[in-house]
């Protein structure tokens, strides 16, 4: 460990404010877009800082724990990555005229405020901080998501908007609750609002207020998790908006908002008169897979058709931590790290190939291998990812939560498989006549990055043959954290 | 018997449950933002009550916040909006009123069922004071569910995070990030709905949400 000669802690969150800030008084879009990757591979390096310098000791706003680092780098990577995806899909956006300079200086903007709500949601310690991050990170994308002021962008953001400050505002209710219940333990003030304080002592809060807090926790962080009867925000959203927000929409904020339910999952399980969350989200997460399994089928729309796969997953790994245990958290774990650098590749591929055909209509988008292979293999590969085949990371980790199950289980294990073969159905025939066949549609030159895709699909490749013992080692010690 | 204090905030919190009732049965526009300012005046009067017998001066700033902001800035600005848009005639409500006054009623009483059950241990103070405050969250969603127009599920969000506002002051000694944040959330979300309620009207020429149901679901 090196002594701390700067703070990567603030410079996690200083970079993407100062950023956000210099970007929107920025013209130029080549410029801007430039300064955005630049920014956000800053910020990249500063949180992998994070595993060198010494860490700060719990303080009552920030919290550095082995369970959020992971989640920082993964956030902060993806962000990256990303960034350099949007420069050249922002380009292509300027050309065509669906979005005018002015727009993008707003754009670039609220691509930095978002990943420092994201990063602020992941350090904080203080609950109350914590739901402010989330609040600010949904209100950013929901500005990003109406952008093309189309008639279905405006209703996907109206329906996000609505959707989501209610599930915020249960959030709220949630955490204030938490508060009540912490008050006669923990007295008035700061501390009750402490999550590493209200951890050690929660054993002796009122049970039956925790259970009541869990339950409008788990509605409103689930509403922004995307889960089932609470999802219908999330299909719009990502499908309506620029495809780089899908991809951080998809591999990101998910993972924030179930960050957020995990912690409080550790808090209520912390007390043992309180009622267990793991049943509670093991019905909702296999209820999510299994409805999202089957609206794969009826899709007609390329990136919905995604997006429904994003409820899936979420579904899976909400599943995962319901199961509890060391095995399903890692499986979690692994999960939601494999799912976000694979469905931002998706993503990447989807953008480039929808900006070329010029739809977003599966029907029409034809032979990909055949007239740009590079981009048709590589959304074969990220399906094939998704779909969870052997030897990608997704078949590891899906692999290891049916397992989990099967060994505890066997009932749930069987509706979960059911669930993980109807989706892989859906998925392997929407490829097929995407990716092969008969070419339909524009042939034009594809003048996309093709960088984030493929790194991303190589760490999944590589996650799937071959984990390196340490960091087998640091996601067995989080899941432990996790109970 | 109850301190004098007790029956203020008492009185208070019940009278924006009240309120919220009352918003359920407004069938014009401008009436329920009357209302909601109503709504915003009580809140900030309970608010500054809760400051002045928890001896915590930091709750007079969200007062002021709530009375500045929410019972006269944002209600006269939603006021010019509609007039501005030629909407002020009819909340077109996708309930009728009778329902809705009863899912109402059926809302509140669970709330005190609900939430008197779980805070046995607190003070009385506390525990009806959140009671009250998860009935005005409920309302404030039944009036988001009930109406088709984007101006009134505007409303019925403000009517929400009132109650959300009750509810962290009527929690006595938490910390001043939640009330900032709640109003600043609220800033924030009026800014959107600004830019929002302009987009739509410049895409089609009217505020009635029903006319983006035409583009629900999948593109055909």
């Amino acid at each position: 460990m090196i002594p701390s000669l700067f703070d990567p802690v603030t410079a996690v969150l200083l970079i993407p404010i100062c950023s956000a800030a210099l970007l929107a008084a920025l013209p130029g879009y080549r410029l801007t877009a430039r300064l955005n990757v630049v920014a956000s591979l800053a910020t990249f390096l500063a949180a992998l800082s994070l595993f060198v310098v010494e860490r700060p000791s719990p303080g009552s706003y920030v919290l550095i724990d082995d369970l959020n680092i992971v989640f920082i780098v993964l956030n902060t990577f993806v962000g990256f990555t990303t960034s350099i995806f949007s420069a050249s899909y922002i380009a292509h956006e300027l050309e065509t005229g669906r979005l005018t300079s002015a727009y993008l200086r707003f754009y670039h903007a609220m691509y930095q405020i978002m990943m420092f709500g994201m990063n602020l949601a992941f350090v904080s310690n203080n609950i109350g901080l914590m739901w402010v991050a989330v609040e600010l990170a949904t209100l950013t994308t929901v500005l990003m998501v109406g952008i093309y002021r189309t008639h279905a962008a405006l209703e996907a953001a109206w329906k996000y908007f609505i959707l989501g400050s209610v599930g915020i505002a249960l959030a709220l209710f949630g955490t204030i609750l938490i508060y009540m219940a912490a008050r006669p333990v923990m007295g008035e003030g700061h501390d009750g609002m402490v999550w590493t304080l209200l951890v050690e002592r929660a054993a002796n809060f009122d049970a039956a207020l925790l259970n009541v807090a869990f339950v409008f926790l788990f509605l409103g962080y689930g509403t922004k998790v995307g889960l089932a009867p609470l999802h219908a925000w999330l299909p719009d959203a990502h499908a309506e908006g620029p495809t780089p927000i899908s991809a951080v929409l998809s591999g990101l904020l998910l993972n924030v908002a179930l960050y957020a339910l995990l912690r409080f999952k550790i808090l209520v399980a912390a007390n043992p008169a309180s009622i267990a969350p793991g049943p509670l989200m093991v019905t909702v997460g296999l209820v999510s897979l299994i409805f999202a399994a089957f609206m794969l089928y009826r899709r007609r729309d390329i990136k919905r058709l995604f997006a429904y796969s994003s409820i899936e997953h979420m579904g899976i790994i909400v599943f995962a931590f319901g199961m509890g245990g060391p095995l399903a958290n890692f499986a979690g774990l692994l999960h939601m790290v494999m799912h976000s650098l694979t469905k931002s590749a998706i993503f990447y591929a989807v953008g480039h190939i929808s900006q070329i055909k010029g739809t977003q209509r599966i029907s029409r988008i034809r032979g990909l291998t055949v007239t740009h292979p590079a981009l048709g293999w590589g959304l074969v590969v990220g399906v094939v990812a998704i779909a969870g085949l052997p030897p990608l990371g997704i078949f590891m980790s899906e692999f290891l939560v049916v397992s989990s199950t099967f060994a505890r289980q066997p009932l749930l294990a069987i509706a979960l498989v059911f669930g993980l073969l109807l989706a892989f159905g859906a998925l392997t025939l929407r490829l097929t006549s995407v990716a092969f066949g008969e070419p339909r549609g524009s042939t034009a030159p594809a003048d996309a990055s093709y960088i984030p895709m493929f790194a991303h699909l190589a760490l999944v490749l590589g996650a799937g043959i071959y984990l390196p013992a340490p960091l087998v080692a640091w996601f067995q010690h989080v899941a432990q954290l996790l109970g | 018997m109850h301190s004098l204090a007790f029956d203020v905030s008492h009185t208070l919190a019940g009278g924006l449950v009240l309120i919220s009732l009352m918003m359920l049965y407004q069938d014009r526009l401008y009436s329920l933002l009357n209302v909601f300012a109503l709504h915003a005046l009580v809140l900030s009067l309970s608010v500054a009550w809760q400051a002045f017998i928890q001896d915590a001066p930091h709750l007079y700033v969200t007062a002021v916040i709530a009375l500045v902001f929410k019972a006269i800035i944002i209600p006269v600005a939603l006021h010019r909006i509609i007039k501005q848009l030629g909407i002020h005639r009819d909340i077109e409500s996708a309930v009728g009123i009778g329902p809705t006054m009863l899912a109402g009623m059926g809302l509140v009483a669970l709330s005190l069922v609900l939430m008197l059950r779980v805070t046995g241990d607190a003070d009385p103070l506390a525990r009806e004071d959140l009671a009250f405050a998860l009935s005005v969250v409920l309302l404030g969603l039944l009036v988001m569910v009930t109406r088709r127009n984007a101006v009134s599920q505007v409303v019925g969000f403000m009517s929400l995070e009132n109650g959300l506002v009750l509810a962290a002051t009527g929690a006595k000694g938490m910390p001043l990030v939640v009330e900032i944040s709640v109003a600043f959330s609220i800033l924030i979300a009026f800014i959107v709905i600004g830019i929002f309620l302009f987009r739509i009207r410049e895409r089609f020429d009217s505020v009635d949400v029903s006319a983006l149901d035409d583009f629900r679901g999948e593109r055909r």
